[in-house]
């Protein structure tokens, strides 16, 4: 098993063993991430972690996270419109803050001091995203300065791709229990399956993330690896129409 | 006797450098270095990889499509020199594919179906750490001028610098959050080839191309075209790009 597999294999495993929310109104993808954002305290380990969720255009994010105190901490990086994860979104790439000090309050002088408040001393910022498709970002809190260590930076990683993933495809259950092969499906042609994607974006006149996850449905639905679907498309021997029942591919002569 | 005039390698040397002090887009340089490698060898093509944060080495650039497909089987298959090269953190040489390239039987194989018969793999190293590997692919079996290859060992190790500038030598989160960003470029990229591929009804390879000259012709970064491209919205860009 590669070093990416076993890390992914313990991320869904450790979100699978935190337990679920009491039926409510929250979409099971609040739930996924929530039990995520408590699974990766533990293992991390971290003060708090929580993932925010772009929205559409217009629209305020919406932050889940392992406790109350690091929702509101989290939120406040919206209101003051700065911070690590406001910058980890943009700049599409991690934002680490190992020491939250003088540095930190030239960069971000509104969330400094509020953070500090909470006691928290390091942030370590993620982008969720898949080339240009950003769904969100995942932050890390810590009461201590000090830079992460290479495992940890790793484990965070993992973290952070398994919760794209619970938003790419809006269930709870999707990360914890869908076989490992269909991620590990996605590292075999990495070239092929975002050109995909770039494909079925225009032939379904949709989003970027909207074009993964129909690919990965169809994956599902067919019994097929990730990576054939892809290797399909890019060669034409499949295309996907819009205004179909469900949005489904269409095979040419079908 | 090294076949690398010192005229050419400083011109090399210099247009690095110019491309470090300014506006710098990863992808670019990265394909910069393997194009200006290749030329300086003479025939020979040229393919980078870097690691990502799970210590897997992904494709970032080559000099040619051959060289791309080498590489990409090299990751795909999981074997191959720069693989060794990366692991050890030492040069690996098959100066002889046929003879030498029993230790990757499959990748010595298609080395040698696309026309090549040496592979010399350098590491790209920084102080202890090592983030990737350039592949030289010689057009003829034989070893490379010991003289040369310093030359390309120092065009490799300037590349890795220019990667991580300046700052990343003295804050290791910064190598972090540049080689994250240079991974999801390069994603950023193959999603605007499919998506222009799918507007053109062309190739991915040819919508490369022509994301490639356009960017060239208007002054504008190759990453930079490839987001307006696949961007929420939709500038007409890609309309703009077909020649």
């Amino acid at each position: 098993m590669s070093v990416r597999s076993e890390r992914l294999a313990t991320v869904r495993a450790l979100i699978a063993a935190e337990p679920e929310q009491p039926p409510s109104e929250a979409a099971d993808r609040v739930d996924g991430l929530s039990r995520l954002c408590r699974a990766a305290i533990h293992a991390l380990p971290a003060w708090g972690t929580a993932v925010t969720v772009m929205t559409a255009e217009g629209m305020q994010p919406v932050a889940v996270a392992s406790d109350l105190r690091t929702q509101a901490l989290e939120e406040q990086q919206f209101s003051f419109g700065e911070g690590p994860c406001v910058d980890a979104f943009a700049g599409r790439r991690p934002v680490l803050e190992p020491d939250l000090g003088a540095a930190a309050s030239a960069r971000w002088p509104a969330y400094t001091p509020a953070a500090h408040e909470q006691g928290v001393r390091a942030v370590f910022a993620f982008p969720l995203q898949i080339g240009a498709a950003r769904l969100g970002v995942l932050d890390v809190y810590l009461d201590r300065p000090g830079t992460m260590s290479s495992a940890t930076l790793g484990r965070a990683l993992a973290f952070s791709e398994v919760a794209l993933w619970i938003l790419l495809d809006g269930q709870a259950e999707s990360a914890a229990d869908r076989p490992v092969e269909r991620l590990e499906a996605a590292v075999d042609s990495r070239s092929e399956l975002f050109q995909a994607q770039g494909m079925v974006m225009v032939q379904l006149g949709t989003s970027l993330s909207e074009a993964m996850s129909q690919l990965r449905a169809r994956a599902y639905a067919d019994h097929r690896r990730l990576g054939d679907i892809a290797a399909d498309v890019v060669a034409r021997r499949l295309q996907f129409q819009p205004g179909m029942a469900g949005d489904g591919p269409d095979r040419p002569g079908h | 006797m090294p076949t690398v005039s010192a005229q050419r390698v400083a011109e090399v040397f210099v247009e690095v450098a110019d491309t470090l002090v300014d506006e710098f887009d990863v992808i670019e340089f990265l394909q910069l270095v393997t194009v200006r490698t290749a030329e300086l060898l003479d025939a020979a093509a040229v393919g980078l990889l870097l690691a990502d944060q799970h210590d897997e080495l992904q494709f970032m650039a080559a000099s040619d499509e051959a060289a791309k497909y080498l590489e990409l089987f090299e990751v795909q298959h999981a074997e191959g020199p720069c693989l060794d090269a990366f692991r050890t953190g030492t040069p690996v040489f098959a100066p002889d594919i046929g003879a030498d390239g029993h230790r990757w039987p499959r990748f010595a194989r298609r080395v040698a179906d696309a026309g090549f018969g040496s592979v010399h793999a350098m590491p790209m190293r920084l102080r202890g750490d090592v983030i990737g590997a350039l592949n030289l692919f010689g057009r003829h079996p034989g070893g490379i001028d010991a003289d040369d290859l310093r030359i390309v060992q120092a065009l490799v190790d300037v590349a890795t610098i220019g990667l991580l500038q300046e700052r990343a030598i003295r804050r290791g989160e910064v190598l972090t959050e540049q080689l994250q960003g240079a991974l999801n470029s390069r994603v950023v990229i193959e999603q605007a080839k499919g998506a222009l591929a799918q507007i053109h009804g062309v190739t991915v390879d040819e919508a490369f191309e022509l994301m490639r000259s356009f960017a060239r012709r208007n002054g504008r970064r190759l990453s930079q075209v490839a987001q307006a491209v696949v961007s929420e919205d939709q500038s007409g860009i890609a309309r703009l790009i077909k020649g």
